[in-house]
């Protein structure tokens, strides 16, 4: 399987007055053809960063944003915005959280779909009109001849976010970028929501970067996972080694910590300490280090010396940054973390 | 949508009755004579008599009034049958005794030159304002934008019997290059009337283009981070369909209705600008009026602004729903 | 236990838009008909989705809003039409924690004014001093009492949160109404509030309401859970016998679109999908108001409304409970 989007030693810095803000810190990863890669990482992680660094949409802004891009074979990141515009929305295509501050208030569903088609295609306006119709219908939203001429605002969340998928596919993209397109919608919606990206994806052999905070989603929709933290890539892997074995005590936190719908609802939730760290100020060393309960079994490593991604034994791309050793780490995930799974 | 449009003027026609009895009764409540009001400076007791008879001051105010709603729509007869019979032509909105004129024939007489100003002016405030505005925007930081601003801001802590004045001395009196301002019918003299009223126009835009520059500015600026702007970007439209389809569309709505104010405020009479240049506008009748203490023609005149700066209020509601549909489809 | 909180028949019509010159507006039956009892020192979560009308029958329950009809008792005190003045010595008692933690705390305030105020409304002043009593209360949460002259934007999200929960503390009220309190809050600040939030619950006995739409988090909460359809309760049932048996369609159907942290699930569990969205709460469907969506709707369905009867350990509002 070709690698169809392959990220190099990304990095993305913001100068602010308060100093430089290191969003993304030389991340690595890629997604391929026909896939799904699952980025997980809460606010502040830089996964939102990183998708629009991809887009190249931190073009013309303070960001700084040095590394490789490649997509489908071609280095992405030094084009020039002019060239860059002309695979947005054709080549690579994103949907975002919330849909109704995501679409134009002031047009038409129709229009804008219509528009996105046209950006691309030279047609006429009733040819992307009626291709616009079609993109609502293959989202699943009913009588999409009338809905087309309706305004966003008038959608409800679910058809409102089928709309933007619509438009985001009109002109078939072969990467669509999925920041936390259900995070906002109720659970039975996100439900159909998720549903849908899957058929497309079969249908369309279309590879999807899925964004989110939801463990349960990244389950359910993907199949590789790349855990952020800070800025960086603390564990990636396939979806089943990363959640079913992971290796970083981040994960294993995030992990015993949420909430379920199995398991004992009596016992404790056994909660990270502290809070997610200023990205102007990042703690030294190993980021997550100030919230780590295994530092000491580690020792001064962790506040002095960022630890490599280094593959995971017995692996084929199971990666962690962490500097516990394989003993230990087999040890506490055995003896501590699985029994409050 | 047509309930919405029906809605709005209603509401507006009867805010027009209410600011009417208002405007109507204030002189009757004041603790001074109404006759003596409409008698003005040069007051004989001769006038003063038959303005007693026409107005038929001794008459319950309500019954005034009413009579004078009657005359807005079918004209008025003053004294009818005596030697000293007044007609007022439909609509009547009340009779000067000091000018021996119906006070409609004297604002018909001055209100072409006001509308002049208006229209002249608000188009070049709104040229120079709006593009002076989008320039600043998408050049924002740059000297551009900073010389775009203080020029904004010059204009607007100028006042207009200053940049005015300064402008007719330098282009009239010293270069030669304009002829004094005032006021020729468009239709029979077209060069001399634009020339004359060039100064006019360049003044009161320089002030108001300073106001339209900054809002126009804020707008685009405020726009321009919004999430729809950056699935724009997404969608690979360019910085120019970008700039003008969706930024400017969005930040034009409150500008519209600004404008619409803005101008409906200004055909009551550009005041100050009138009265600066010397134009025979309706500002200048209202100054006068005030001078000369005459009663009718300042009810007339204040009536007449509040005409249409309520017209322009529910016209500029109308619009509005067309721009923004969630204000037309709840 | 004795019942604290006594909600029948709970109803609240909000007017909506006008449709022409002369039409009545729209009226929204945000909630309609809920009945319930809170016994004291229990935890009741309060589950749906959006436009259910759980937050609403929050703000009834603490009379930030005034019900159209119904009745809401407050430890056998009818306080559904009480006046504010007559109020204020019930709302000691009835507090209420939101879910927004950067809106609901004024940023031109301290955190010391803040957790304070209540005093102040109140006119109490406990032992030792406001400052005194509001320092504890900051170390109770959780937060460093020195942070007492702190402004709310110097806080993170779950910071701020607990700021709200030692505000709805001061007065030591015995029931709290928490709307959405961990929504807003990243994944790994959400079990540090609610285990917070059930120490508290154990050290001072307090009665909680809990609204969220996360089943999985009401479940780490709650005793009984009630769950709420287009402003009903459709079932009500202690935490386990819903859970694990659930017997109203839209709660089995809720469940099942959870998704679980874990790959292997994917595909073993019973999928529900419902389909098309949540009906227009203006005009919401004859009858059973989950017709529209159910699987098992048949003809009574459309003609009778079900009543909240007892099945089992839950009570359920359905023809065709499982």
């Amino acid at each position: 399987m070709s690698k169809f989007l392959d990220v190099k030693n990304l990095s993305v810095k913001f100068n602010t007055e308060d100093g430089v803000v290191h969003a993304v810190d030389n991340l690595s990863f890629s997604v391929e053809r026909g896939k799904t890669l699952g980025i997980v990482g809460e606010s502040g992680s830089g996964k939102s960063v990183t998708s629009l660094a991809i887009m190249g949409l931190h073009k013309g802004s303070r960001a700084e944003v040095t590394g490789e891009i490649w997509l489908d074979g071609q280095e992405i990141n030094q084009l020039a915005e002019k060239d860059i515009r002309k695979l947005r929305g054709k080549k690579m295509a994103m949907i975002f959280q919330d849909a109704l501050a995501a679409l134009h208030p002031y047009y038409t569903v129709g229009n804008q779909i219509a528009e996105a088609y046209q950006v691309h295609n030279k047609v006429s306006k009733t040819e992307a009109k009626k291709h616009a119709i079609e993109m609502l219908d293959r989202v699943g939203i009913p009588e999409p001849q009338k809905r087309a001429d309706d305004y966003p605002h008038q959608f409800s969340g679910g058809m409102r976010q089928r709309a933007m998928i619509a438009m985001s596919l009109s002109c078939d993209p072969t990467l669509l970028i999925a920041d936390e397109p259900t995070t906002a919608l109720d659970v039975t919606v996100q439900a159909q929501i998720l549903e849908l990206l899957r058929d497309l994806q079969k249908e369309f052999g279309t590879s999807i970067i899925l964004i989110t905070h939801d463990l349960g989603v990244v389950a359910e929709t993907a199949d590789d996972v790349l855990l952020m933290y800070a800025g960086k890539a603390v564990e990636y892997g396939n979806v089943r080694d990363v959640l079913k074995n992971p290796q970083h005590p981040y994960a294993w936190g995030l992990l015993t910590s949420i909430p379920r719908l199995t398991g004992d609802p009596d016992k404790k939730l056994a909660a990270i300490p502290g809070i997610p760290p200023s990205l102007i100020s990042v703690p030294s060393g190993c980021a997550f280090h100030p919230r780590c309960s295994y530092v000491s079994t580690v020792g001064a490593a962790c506040s002095a010396t960022i630890p490599d991604l280094l593959l995971v034994t017995n692996t084929a791309h199971h990666l962690v940054r962490c500097h516990l050793d394989v003993k230990n780490r087999e040890d506490i995930f055995k003896n501590q973390v699985v029994p409050k799974l | 949508m047509l309930s919405y449009i029906a809605r709005r003027i209603t509401s507006g026609v009867l805010v027009l009755f209410i600011v009417s009895a208002v405007v109507f009764s204030i002189f009757y409540i004041l603790p001074a004579d109404p006759a003596r009001l409409a008698c003005g400076k040069s007051c004989t007791p001769e006038l003063m008599e038959r303005i007693r008879h026409a107005m038929e001051i001794d008459q319950p105010l309500a019954t005034q009034y009413g009579r004078f709603v009657k005359g807005v729509f079918v004209g008025r007869t003053y004294n009818a049958g005596t030697e000293v019979q007044l007609d007022c032509a439909a609509p009547c909105l009340g009779y000067s005794y000091q000018t021996d004129l119906p006070v409609t024939s004297l604002i018909k007489d001055r209100l072409p030159a006001t509308l002049s100003i208006a229209v002249g002016a608000s188009l070049l405030w709104l040229l120079v304002g709006l593009s002076g505005g989008i320039l600043s925007a998408l050049k924002r930081g740059t000297l551009i934008d900073r010389g775009s601003q203080a020029f904004a801001l010059a204009g607007a802590s100028l006042q207009i019997y200053f940049v005015g004045l300064i402008l007719q001395f330098i282009f009239v009196n010293k270069l030669e290059w304009l002829p004094m301002p005032g006021y020729v019918s468009p239709f029979e003299m077209p060069f001399e009337w634009a020339k004359e009223m060039v100064l006019p126009w360049v003044t009161l835009a320089f002030l108001l283009s300073a106001i339209y520059s900054r809002l126009t500015r804020s707008g685009m600026i405020e726009v321009m981070s919004e999430d729809y702007i950056r699935t724009a970007r997404a969608k690979g439209l360019s910085a120019r369909q970008i700039n003008f389809k969706h930024v400017l569309r969005s930040a034009i709505t409150p500008i519209v209705t600004v404008f619409g104010l803005d101008l409906g405020a200004l055909l009551g009479g550009a005041v100050i600008t009138e009265y600066v240049f010397n134009i025979p506008g309706l500002g200048k009748l209202a100054t006068e009026a005030v001078a000369n203490v005459d009663m009718p023609v300042i009810t007339g005149t204040v009536l007449l602004a509040a005409i249409f700066i309520i017209t322009a209020n529910m016209i500029v509601d109308i619009i509005y729903s067309f721009l923004d549909p969630k204000v037309r489809l709840k | 236990m004795s019942t604290i909180l006594k909600v029948s028949g709970l109803t609240k019509h909000f007017a909506g838009n006008k449709h022409g010159l002369f039409s009545k507006a729209d009226a929204i039956q945000a909630v309609d008909g809920v009945s319930f009892e809170l016994a004291q020192g229990e935890a009741l979560g309060l589950v749906g989705e959006s436009g259910c009308g759980k937050s609403t029958t929050g703000r009834l329950i603490t009379r930030l809003l005034e019900p159209t009809i119904g009745k809401i008792e407050f430890e056998g005190q009818d306080i559904t039409h009480l006046s504010n003045n007559n109020l204020r010595p019930i709302r000691t008692q009835l507090q209420m924690i939101f879910q927004d933690p950067y809106s609901s705390l004024n940023p031109r305030h301290t955190v010391g004014t803040i957790v304070g105020t209540p005093f102040n409304i109140s006119k109490v002043t406990p032992e030792g001093g406001v400052k005194k009593r509001v320092q504890e209360l900051l170390e109770i949460v959780g937060l460093n009492p020195e942070h007492y002259n702190r402004y709310p934007h110097e806080f993170s999200g779950g910071q701020r949160q607990r700021i709200g929960i030692a505000r709805a503390l001061a007065l030591r009220p015995k029931v709290i109404v928490a709307d959405e309190p961990v929504s807003a809050l990243d994944v790994s600040i959400q079990a540090q509030i609610i285990n917070l939030m059930k120490d508290l619950q154990k050290d001072f006995g307090l009665t909680f309401v809990f609204i969220a739409h996360d089943l999985a988090v009401v479940r780490h909460f709650a005793q009984r859970v009630a769950v709420m359809y287009l402003g009903n309760i459709v079932e009500i049932a202690d935490r386990d016998s819903l859970y694990s048996n659930p017997k109203h369609p839209y709660t089995k159907a809720l469940l099942s679109a959870v998704p679980e942290a874990d790959p292997d699930a994917v595909g073993a569990r019973e999928r529900i999908r419902l389909t098309g969205d949540v009906p227009n709460p203006i005009n919401p469907p004859s009858g059973c108001r989950f017709r529209t969506r159910c699987w098992k709707a048949q003809e009574i369905c459309a003609t009778t409304p079900p009543a909240l009867l007892q099945v089992g350990k839950s009570s359920v509002a359905c023809h065709f409970p499982e």
